[in-house]
Parts: C-alpha cells; sequence; structure tokens
C-alpha cells in the first residue's frame, strides 16, 4: 500500500523506537520472543496504520492521538496509581504494573494447586511458546503487530486441565504516564481441557497526557472448557483504546465475552472468534455509553470453520451529544460448517440530533445448512413509555435514566458475579445521571 | 365542598381535527363522576388533555385543578399534584422492574408533598398491603412493569399504582374495557376500597356494566365534543336501556 510521507512519519517514530529499545539483541530473552518482536515490526512498517480508506476502518480514526508522540516505554517515575479492585468481589487478583506482574498489590494467596497467574516472563515457557501470538494476528493487524513488535512482558493465566475456579480471576493493568504515552497490555489465557473460569479484566490508568492504550489479548480454550471473560472499560476522556481480543475455540468448549465500554475518547474493540471444533459455544455481549465527543466502535468476526456450533452476538449502545458509535458485526459461516446457529442483535438509543450510529451487520454463508439472523435497531427513547412514567410522577430526566437502565440491562444481567454487577448497575446510573 | 377540577367550554383539538367542542364539568373532592358516551364521542379526549398528552391541542376554555391552571403544568407536575390517569392501554417496560419504578414514583410524589422518601422496607409493606386489597398478585411486583402481564392483570396494576400513590383526582380511562367478571369485580372493588371524602374520582366508560360496581354520585353523557346530559346514577341504567341512540334521537344539539 502506498503511503504518503506525512503517514510515514507515524510509523516511522514507532518503528525508531523500536531499534532504540529492542535493536542491539536478545539480552538474555527466549530467542523466540525476540524473534517474534522483529517480524511484527517487520509486518507492522509494511502495513502502516490503517486509514479511512480501509474498509473496516471507514468510521473509526486514531490519527489525532497518533500524530501526537507517545512514549513507549513505561514511565517508571510517575507515581503507581492507586488501584481499583471491585467492591465486595472475593477473586483471584492480579495486578499487572505497566505490564509486569507485582506481587505485592496481586492477591494470589488461595489461587488452586496447578493454576498460574504471572507475568509473560514468568510462564512455562513451552505453554507461551505454543500459544502467544498465535490466535492474535500480527500479521494481518497493525496495531496487533504494534503490540507484538514492543511485547516484553504482560498477564498469563493457566487454569490446567480439569479445574474449575470457583473464585473469579481479576486482571488488573495499571498504566501510568505523565507525558502522553503509548501503553500496549498483553494477555495470555489458557484454558486446559474441561477447565472452568471467569475473567474480569479491568484497567487502572493514571495518564495526565492524551494517550493510547492498545491492548491485545489471547484465549485459547481447550475441549470442554468454559471461559466467560469480562472487561469494563473506563478510560479518562483523554485516552484512547484500541484492543484486540482473539478467542480459540476446541470442541465443545464455550467462550464468552462480555465488554463494557464507559469512558475514552476513540474506542476500538477488535473481537476475533475462532470456533475450531463441532460443539462449540460463542456468546460477544458488549454495552457502550458514548457521550461527548466520544467514539465507540466495536467490530466482531466469528469465523465458523467446523460445524455444529452456535454463536449469539448482543450489542447495545446509548448515544448522547456529539458521540458516535459503529457497529461491524461479522459471521463468516465457511463450506464445511454445516447446521450453525449464529445469531446477531444490536439496538441503539440516540438521545441527540448530532449523536450519530453506523450499524452494519456481515454475514458471509458457504454451507448450506444454517440458521443465522441479524437484527439491527437504531432509535429514540419510546415516547409513549416516557409519557407514562411522567404521568407517574418521574421528571423527564428521571423517566429517561430509568428507561436507558432498564435497556442496558440486557446485557449488565448475563453478568453473573453480583459484585461486578452492583458496580456496572451503580457506574452506569451515575453516567446517566450526569 | 370543595372543587378539584373546573373544566370550562373547553375545545380541543388532534391534528387540527376539532374533538372537544364545549366541555363544562366541575367535580367536587369526594365526589366520583362517570363520564360516558359512545365510541369517538371524546371520552378518551378529555382523559388525555386532563393527564397532559402532548398531541392534542387546547384551542379554548380553561382547566382549573385545585384552583390552578392545570394547562400551565407539566405531565410529571399534574401527577406529583395527585392528579391520577389509569391509561386504558398501560405501557410494556421491559428491564424496568414493578419496586424500582414504584419506588421512583412513590417518592417523588412524597418529595413534592414534603414527605420523607420511603426506604425499600417500607415501600415493599406498602406494596403488599396495596397488592392485597385490588387482589394483584404478589409475583407480579418481582417483574418488569405490565410486561407479560394480562389485560386484566395491566388494569389491576393501574390502580395498584393509583393505590400506591395515594391521588387527589383519579381518572380512569376506560378501566373496564376488556376485563372478564372477576377482574372487573377486582377492580371495581380496588377503587371502593380507594373511595375517600379527600379524594375524587373521574371514571370513564363505554358501558354501564362497571356502574353496577362502582356507584356514581353522577353520571355524565358525552357526544359528539360536548357533555349533552347529566343526571344521577339512574341514567346510567336509562341509557344501558335504551342505547346511545336515545341521545340522538332526542334532540342532542350537533
Amino acid at each position: 500500500m502506498a503511503r504518503g510521507t506525512r503517514q510515514d512519519d507515524v510509523e516511522a517514530r514507532f518503528i525508531e523506537a523500536h531499534h532504540r529499545l529492542f535493536g542491539p539483541g536478545l539480552n538474555g530473552e527466549p530467542g523466540f520472543l525476540h524473534n517474534l518482536r522483529q517480524k511484527a515490526i517487520g509486518r507492522f512498517g509494511s502495513m502502516g496504520f490503517p486509514s479511512k480508506k480501509d474498509e473496516a476502518w471507514k468510521y473509526t480514526s486514531l490519527r489525532g492521538i497518533l500524530r501526537t508522540p507517545l512514549a513507549v516505554a513505561p514511565d517508571c517515575t510517575a507515581p503507581p496509581p492507586s488501584v481499583r479492585a471491585i467492591h465486595g468481589l472475593d477473586a483471584h487478583i492480579g495486578v499487572f504494573v505497566n505490564g509486569r506482574l507485582h506481587a505485592g498489590l496481586s492477591v494470589l494467596a488461595s489461587l488452586p494447586a496447578g493454576v498460574t497467574i504471572a507475568g509473560l516472563g514468568d510462564a512455562p515457557p513451552a505453554l507461551v511458546a505454543a500459544h502467544l501470538a498465535r490466535q492474535a494476528d500480527f500479521r494481518g493487524h497493525a496495531f496487533v503487530a504494534l503490540n507484538t513488535a514492543f511485547l516484553s512482558d504482560g498477564a498469563f493465566v493457566h487454569v490446567p486441565d480439569g479445574t474449575v475456579l470457583d473464585k473469579p480471576v481479576h486482571l488488573i493493568h495499571v498504566i501510568s504516564g505523565r507525558a502522553p504515552t503509548l501503553a500496549q497490555p498483553r494477555t495470555l489465557v489458557i484454558a486446559g481441557t474441561g477447565a472452568q473460569v471467569n475473567l474480569i479484566d479491568t484497567i487502572s490508568a493514571d495518564l495526565a497526557a492524551p494517550s493510547l492504550v492498545n491492548s491485545v489479548t489471547e484465549v485459547f480454550v481447550a475441549a470442554g472448557a468454559r471461559v466467560a471473560r469480562f472487561e469494563v472499560q473506563d478510560p479518562a476522556a483523554h485516552v484512547s483504546l484500541v484492543t484486540a481480543l482473539s478467542a480459540y475455540q476446541l470442541q465443545d468448549s464455550h467462550f464468552q465475552n462480555n465488554s463494557f465500554t464507559f469512558g475514552g475518547q476513540v474506542v476500538r474493540n477488535n473481537i476475533a472468534m475462532l470456533p475450531d471444533a463441532a460443539g462449540c459455544e460463542t456468546l460477544l455481549h458488549g454495552l457502550f455509553i458514548a457521550r461527548g465527543r466520544a467514539h465507540v466502535d466495536n467490530h466482531t468476526l466469528v469465523d465458523h470453520a467446523k460445524p455444529d456450533c452456535y454463536s449469539a452476538e448482543n450489542y447495545r449502545g446509548i448515544l448522547d451529544d456529539r458521540a458516535t458509535g459503529v457497529f461491524n458485526g461479522k459471521v463468516l459461516v465457511r463450506q464445511d460448517a454445516q447446521r450453525i446457529n449464529a445469531y446477531q442483535s444490536n439496538k441503539s438509543i440516540v438521545l441527540s440530533n448530532t449523536a450519530r450510529m453506523f450499524a452494519k451487520p456481515e454475514l458471509e454463508i458457504y454451507a448450506d445448512d444454517v440458521k443465522c439472523s441479524h437484527g439491527a435497531t437504531t432509535g429514540q427513547l419510546d415516547a409513549e413509555a416516557l409519557f407514562y412514567l411522567r404521568a407517574r410522577g418521574l421528571t423527564m430526566p428521571q423517566a429517561r435514566t430509568l428507561m436507558l437502565q432498564a435497556f442496558a440491562r440486557d446485557i449488565v444481567d448475563k453478568v453473573p458475579i453480583e459484585p461486578l454487577r452492583s458496580v456496572l448497575d451503580e457506574r452506569i446510573a451515575a453516567i446517566l445521571a450526569r | 365542598m370543595t372543587p378539584i377540577l373546573q373544566i370550562n367550554s373547553l375545545k380541543a383539538s388532534v391534528n387540527g381535527m376539532p374533538i372537544l367542542k364545549g366541555v363544562d364539568l366541575t367535580v367536587n373532592t369526594g365526589e366520583l363522576h362517570a363520564i360516558m358516551g359512545p365510541n369517538g364521542s371524546g371520552k378518551s379526549t378529555l382523559a388525555a388533555v386532563l393527564a397532559g398528552r402532548e398531541d392534542y391541542e387546547v384551542d379554548a376554555g380553561s382547566i382549573l385543578y385545585q384552583g390552578a391552571d392545570l394547562l400551565e403544568m407539566e405531565v410529571d407536575e399534574r401527577a406529583r399534584e395527585g392528579l391520577f390517569l389509569a391509561f386504558q392501554y398501560p405501557v410494556e417496560l421491559p428491564g424496568v422492574s414493578m419496586m424500582n419504578f414504584l419506588k421512583t414514583a412513590v417518592n417523588s410524589v412524597r418529595e413534592h408533598r414534603g414527605l420523607r422518601p420511603l426506604g425499600a422496607a417500607a415501600l415493599l409493606r406498602l406494596a403488599r398491603e396495596k397488592a392485597a386489597l385490588i387482589h394483584l398478585d404478589s409475583r407480579l411486583k418481582k417483574r418488569s412493569v405490565n410486561e407479560g402481564f394480562s389485560g386484566g392483570e395491566k388494569k389491576r396494576n393501574e390502580i395498584f399504582q393509583l393505590a400506591m400513590l395515594e391521588p387527589r383526582l383519579a381518572i380512569l380511562d376506560e378501566t373496564d374495557s376488556g376485563l372478564d367478571i372477576d377482574a372487573l369485580r377486582n377492580v371495581a372493588d380496588g377503587v371502593n376500597g380507594l373511595r375517600t371524602n379527600d379524594r375524587a374520582f373521574v371514571v370513564i366508560t363505554h358501558y354501564q356494566r362497571l356502574l353496577d360496581y362502582i356507584i356514581p354520585d353522577f353520571v355524565h353523557v358525552m357526544y359528539d365534543g360536548c357533555i349533552v346530559m347529566s343526571g344521577g346514577k339512574e341514567l346510567a341504567l336509562e341509557l344501558e336501556a335504551r342505547g346511545y341512540d336515545w341521545i340522538s334521537e332526542n334532540g342532542v344539539p350537533a
């Protein structure tokens, strides 16, 4: 792809930074990590950042933040921000400060034998080598390539075969910086055969200047395993967020992702699911509330490569002021993937004349015995329902808030972890009351 | 006797089409008025104008509610001032829990009256008491407002809300429509239990049937946007016997 010189400057800064940081050699690290980074920066260099000419990035631009010179190395002089645990939640907590496990802040004492929550650097090298960068495609996605090119540590979770974790795992990524920063959290989750885990993923960020968080999460779900992930995205209004979540599923496994986006300037979530064996169940749920000039873009792909699988997507958005929302849900059913049931629903409420929502379902079906459906609605709050509430004494703001909470509840109620659900309810109530 | 509602020469239209063509009605505290009339006579329009529906244009006349200009008040302000409309078609609110809805509604009305808001326990106690009064299945309180309720349950839920909000003036818009005889009795029992000296009712109905159970102090007949006849409870029986044609045949002003 031909790119203009100005654009090259943006990429060149990261490539130079990469050479400065990782150029000289191995520093005692595993050779494969070094090689991975080299390959990734190479791919990044040849791809460059996507532009609005790329169909998948038609509505979403990160040019603004990318034009800002961003510090790529962690700022060790910045005071560590306070870590936000979830009130009342009994969990195994792994706190990762600028990508490294912080033993003092983590709560891992009651972790069952065989279960690992660690920094990638301390994880069993064979497991890391077998799974890292296998699901998240750094060859095809510039932001994944950029994350991979600077990969030196991150969060690692391994739940071995047959282990069922009763308590959820809460991964908290702590990011701080005074100058404009590019933070790139990386997470690898491996659930062994028949393993079960609920995983909560949050970021505690203290970024004084406009910054970009570019995270990559890879999940390997072995046969019969069940993994449910809950991600709360609530960065400050001057912080942009690009995430990549890639999950690979084996026979009769279950994976679900629940994302809640409440903050940020530009937020782009790239979700790629590959149920690569029969009997898989894949659920994607998302809720976002965008106000001011926020821009929230959810791009999902469910790649049904094998037969007899089920997938369902349910995304809801509330947009106000001059906010923009994007939902692009692609379902690919390959030729041999017969008897697939795939459902997709995207509902948005637009509260102002200047907020906009772009919804695009994409069904690409090559098998003949499949059930696929999608529905997208964008509208305003039901006037008759508002009148009913007001006729019972509720003010217009009270009536609106009650109805928007009800609209969000569909997604919030899918969270089986009560303390997390309470936190979400409170946060949603606070945002809507503003 | 204190008038709670004074409607003077009220004219109202929808999309430029006149519906109410000069309605006069005075309701005193403690009274129960029934408004009867054929379909399209303007009964529900009157209820809509009183509740403050925006798609109804008031062209002339005035409405005094407790001595104040009702038409100057917002929908929710009217409700907090003690005006209650039982909807002909109650709205389903998926995801809005009954208790959360009641809590918000009851406490906004209480706050307006200078009363302390009710906590969860007190509200639950009150809800249990009032639900028993109108034989509302207590399990409905755990559901979303009106969602999946039967027609009878929705109407009973309206009267339940009436009981919870303790209004000064309650307007029942065809609450009897679509009810079987048991549900009708429950609704009537509920209304009768809520009749007090400091509360007034306007009961809008097409059929006389409801008035077998709720005995009105006054009956008014609406025809073509005007109240053309007023009388005591016996007027309802006469209408039942003779049908609405009797009104048009009796030289009602066109």
